[in-house]
């Protein structure tokens, strides 16, 4: 276990997912955001523009790294090809932080593209803790884990959702990503309270908020279901979700993310404002 | 019941396949539209990173067409690397086979063309050759010298106008392509990659210069229609030799 006693060093103040469209403007003001936040992914090529552009970014703003790929949450070994280029990213760059998700995406060496459930059992817990472990000592540096979407249940769990990601947190030492839109995409389809699982959340271990948007559907019994897009603004329950969420917790640097049908960007630096209101109301 | 991620994968891209067993809705019943989302999710992700590899091909094809063929693509090929940027590697072959696909005998070189750019365009950056250093060397030492060529220096053979039609596809007022084979250089003197038209014989000569070649022995790879000046002064123009070695 890694000895880990900060959680990262991104300003208390909103930042945004990075989008090379938004450069321009990201640059022609950069005092008026905290920090960005990149997809590693996007950033493991040898060269050429994007890492050009991330250099250069880096000399501005704190620079979180959050990885979509490693599939912490799968049943098989870690990617090494994938770990090493991480490891490469994140000492070139020293980011501000460093994160990934509870999901997995890789199986049999196939990768989906896509941050997949997996049911909460202790088998499960030991699995993903391996994982968390072998992530951490491999970078040499503490990780913070994203509670993800969900829109279904396991048959088999036998822990909330919260009580694994403490588990993980005392067994690693690695820090939480809460994602507010997650808590209410998946309280909504899974007919749990939002209220009930931050209350229940390691707050202490949180390290960054996340904030995004959402689709509406519904299941073929007529309930919601709520798509975790990060598609559109965010709405106002979870902008109230963050309010409640911030008061417990105390301010935390909070990330605005956009990534489907990425708007103009005003709409971004309305959001970005927004956000940081919510900050200020518990910063005095 | 206990989950199996091998289930849940199998189902995940096959639509027929029933919603794997444990995966339930709040009521615990199977969760067949919710487990369908994961199944969008996947499918259009993958499909989207496709049309993004492939514009040509798509605007040859149509998106109609192009959809369709990425949804076949991507249940044979799906990922074996979570770098997004390179899926689609074996679209060339893939679309070589590809029955409705094969009346557009050119699609797999425009891929493969597409391919080259984009490899080209996250390949390592390499600081250039002053283009005055080979001009330095005697005419022996010349051809006994190998050229670094910088890592986003690519080529592209094919037995239609590859470039002629990318052109027409990319830009407004490009000429109708004339029916004929076409090689390219791809280079990369700053951050976007360019497409130049060579000829086979010039494709051959940088491609033995990539190998390791010494300037003679990889003349000596082409055939009597190689132009070594011009290849070369192209090469050196476009800052895509970085070293004399």
């Amino acid at each position: 276990m890694l000895d880990t006693t900060h959680h990262t060093g991104l300003p208390l103040r909103p930042g945004v997912g990075y989008k090379a469209q938004h450069y321009t403007q990201i640059m022609q003001r950069p005092e008026h955001l905290g920090w960005l936040e990149i997809h590693a992914e996007n950033y493991m090529g040898e060269g050429g523009r994007p890492i050009a552009q991330l250099r250069h970014l880096a000399e501005h703003f704190p620079i979180s790294v959050h990885g979509v790929g490693l599939s912490i949450g799968g049943t098989g070994d870690l990617d090494n090809d994938h770990l090493a280029r991480l490891k490469h990213l994140i000492s070139w760059l020293n980011p501000a932080s460093f994160s990934e998700h509870l999901a997995w995406s890789t199986h049999d060496s196939h990768f989906y593209n896509d941050l997949l459930p997996l049911p909460y059992t202790p088998k499960t817990l030991a699995r993903v803790a391996a994982h968390i472990n072998q992530v951490q000592e491999t970078v040499g540096r503490q990780m913070l884990l994203e509670n993800p979407s969900s829109y279904l249940g396991f048959a088999e769990s036998t822990m909330s959702e919260t009580a694994f990601l403490r588990e993980l947190v005392a067994k690693t030492g690695c820090g939480l990503l809460l994602d507010v839109n997650n808590v209410f995409v998946s309280a909504t389809n899974l007919k749990t309270s939002p209220h009930a699982y931050i209350d229940d959340f390691p707050l202490h271990a949180v390290g960054e908020i996340h904030l995004g948007g959402h689709d509406e559907d519904a299941d073929e019994t007529g309930a919601p279901l709520l798509i975790d897009s990060h598609g559109k603004a965010v709405v106002d329950p979870v902008w109230a979700l963050l309010d409640y969420t911030l008061a417990k917790s105390g301010p935390k640097p909070l990330l605005v993310e956009w990534d489907t049908d990425v708007p103009e960007w005003h709409v971004l630096a309305d959001e970005i404002a927004r956000a940081d209101q919510a900050l200020a109301m518990v910063m005095s | 019941m206990t989950f199996s991620q091998a289930a849940f994968q199998s189902a995940i891209l096959d639509p027929e396949a029933a919603v794997p067993d444990g995966v339930i809705n709040p009521g615990g019943a199977p969760a067949q539209k919710r487990f369908n989302v994961y199944r969008n999710n996947v499918a259009v992700s993958l499909s989207d990173a496709l049309e993004a590899a492939f514009p040509v091909v798509r605007k040859l094809v149509g998106d109609e067409f192009f959809r369709a063929m990425a949804g076949v693509y991507l249940r044979k090929h799906p990922p074996k690397s979570p770098l997004m940027m390179f899926y689609g590697d074996v679209m060339p072959q893939f679309l070589g086979r590809f029955g409705p696909a094969k009346s557009i005998a050119y699609l797999p070189d425009i891929a493969r063309l597409e391919l080259a750019l984009r490899h080209s365009y996250h390949a390592a950056d390499a600081a250039p050759l002053d283009a005055q250093a080979l001009s330095l060397l005697s005419p022996d030492a010349l051809m006994g010298a190998k050229l670094r060529i910088a890592p986003a220096t690519k080529t592209v053979t094919s037995d239609y106008p590859i470039h002629a039609i990318h052109r027409a596809n990319t830009c407004t007022d490009a000429p109708k392509p004339v029916m004929q084979a076409e090689a390219v250089l791809i280079t990369r003197a700053d951050f976007d990659p360019e497409i130049h038209t060579i000829n086979a014989a010039a494709a051959t000569c940088v491609n033995a210069l990539q190998k390791g070649q010494s300037l003679g022995q990889a003349m000596a790879t082409a055939d009597d229609t190689l132009d070594l000046g011009a290849i070369l002064g192209l090469l050196l123009a476009q800052g895509a030799v970085t070293e004399i070695y």
